[in-house]
């Protein structure tokens, strides 16, 4: 329930931002982000909410290791589930992916 | 599982940890245990079998750290109540197995409580909007959960939402583990993600009471043993001190616009988790200027209503508080993989994804230094 994902932000409308996650993209909140977030960074996602920046060049690693997690395990592997679940938490796309908002 | 199991992404880094936990182990010439407070670190020390990597003589016990686990039992039957009055409970699908004193959620639901599961607040947020009826949604979840629901308790939220709070705030369970008597945890590994937004500077009063060191880990496989090997190395050295190696994810001050979140709409009380004791300031309760939007205050919990029904026969026999308290192991326990399994529960450690006793059901506890798990504590509660 704390694990949290990582996803690249796509596009901002106010306080939604467009989140890309392995190709999936989601709605996640931005109230609880305390540094200035933009189009391009990445975010850490927990229940549908941005909590943290994370800076770039830490980054591919963890993707690469989420993403043969999602590939890999079986549908009861309870790691992966809760990878998914972070996915679920988080709205499919409302706004529109082009406006590159704030 | 097992037939898969996830390659570490620097093999030769991952084999430079093990080998210095190893050195650094033999150093100490002596049984060293550490806790952790997190099911996702339990995930990731299962699943990608960690455990069997470590030196003989280092314990690694997972803590209270399943939130779903140390929900107590009052606070499940507050729900039941609620769905029995006939409002929709909207909450984690991890809560619904989760026995109460009689009865689960799930069992409310097939006596037609209105039941809902969701992943986050905002998809009960949703389905408030879409009804006319009462919509209270069952929040459990650490501090790493509590600032979403914060988040939309200080939004726009529909007259017919409320929240149950049943939030746990993770600082204090650490005091009540470090005072434990006979306990042997001689360092914490903290959670990075609740870090993130405590920040780690929390943890310098806690090190400083207790005389015990704090290390805040990230959740790969290659964080998990990096935080390991410089928490052994702080117990070697005597170092009492806070050590942040989760930097990409964790500062001092943590993230102080969610923190600001928190504390408006929460305040911490005291209160039981389940199976482990009486926390002080481990509760998260709404503040009372957020009464209107409080399941407690909007309705009359009877919990007198759900007790028409004798507690399950088995319940007994589990033992997931000495398991959360780090005392006892799964293995310790008659009814593990026998008469408590996934699908027929007895205890809330097999029910969430995170609890201990379903991790290693699933992962197996892995490693050779398992019997020793009981040993933790001299003194049994």
């Amino acid at each position: 329930m704390c694990l949290g994902v990582p996803g690249r932000i796509v596009a901002i409308d106010g306080l939604v931002a467009v989140v890309d996650f392995w190709g999936m993209r989601r709605e996640v909140r931005l109230e609880l982000v305390d540094q200035s977030v933009a189009v391009g960074d990445y975010i850490l996602n927990h229940v549908g909410y941005a909590i943290r920046r994370i800076p770039e060049s830490d980054i591919q690693g963890t993707l690469d290791l989420y993403e043969q997690l999602l590939r890999e395990a079986g549908g009861g592997d309870l790691m992966a589930a809760d990878v998914r679940a972070e996915l679920a938490a988080s709205e499919r796309q409302r706004v529109d992916g082009k406006n590159n908002g704030r | 599982m097992a037939g898969d199991p996830l390659k570490f992404r620097d093999p030769a880094r991952a084999r430079a940890l093990t080998s210095a936990l190893e050195r650094v182990t033999a150093d100490i010439g002596r049984e060293v245990s550490v806790m952790h407070v997190c099911g996702s670190h339990e995930q990731a020390i299962a699943r990608f079998g960690l455990r069997a990597t470590f030196p003989k003589d280092l314990n690694v016990i997972m803590g209270p750290g399943c939130p779903v686990c140390i929900t107590d039992v009052p606070e499940i039957d507050e729900a039941i109540a609620l769905a029995r009055q006939g409002v929709h409970i909207a909450t984690y699908g991890d809560m619904l197995r989760v026995p109460g004193s009689s009865r689960s959620l799930a069992d409310a639901q097939a006596e037609g409580g209105r039941i809902h599961v969701v992943y986050s607040i905002r998809q009960a947020l949703d389905l408030a909007r879409t009804l006319q009826d009462q919509v209270v949604f069952f929040a459990t979840g650490f501090e790493t959960t509590a600032v979403t629901t914060a988040a939309v308790i200080l939004g726009e939220v529909p007259g017919n939402f409320s929240v149950l709070s049943a939030h746990k705030y993770i600082p204090p369970v650490m005091e009540i583990v470090a005072e434990m008597p006979g306990t042997r945890v001689e360092g914490f590994l903290a959670a990075g993600h609740a870090a993130a937004i405590t920040g780690w500077g929390i943890f310098e009063a806690f090190v400083k009471e207790h005389d015990i060191p704090v290390v805040v880990a990230g959740f790969e496989p290659l964080d998990i043993l990096a935080g390991l090997l410089r928490l052994v190395e702080l117990v070697r050295d005597g170092d009492r001190v806070v050590v942040n190696a989760f930097p990409r994810c964790v500062t001092r001050d943590g993230n102080l616009r969610a923190q600001d979140q928190l504390w408006k709409v929460f305040r911490p009380i005291g209160g039981r988790w389940r199976g482990i004791a009486h926390v002080p300031n481990g509760n998260l309760r709404l503040r009372d200027e957020w009464a209107h939007v409080d399941a407690r205050k909007r309705f009359r919990i009877d919990l007198a209503t759900v007790w028409d029904q004798a507690p399950p026969t088995l319940a007994h026999q589990c033992i997931c508080g000495d398991i959360m308290a780090g005392i006892s192991s799964p293995n310790d326990c008659p009814l593990f993989g026998h008469a408590c399994l996934p699908d027929s529960p007895v205890g809330a450690c097999m029910v969430s994804s995170e609890g201990t006793c379903r991790i290693w059901h699933q992962y197996g506890g892995g490693g050779p230094n398992l019997s020793t798990y009981g040993a933790m504590c001299e003194v049994r509660r």
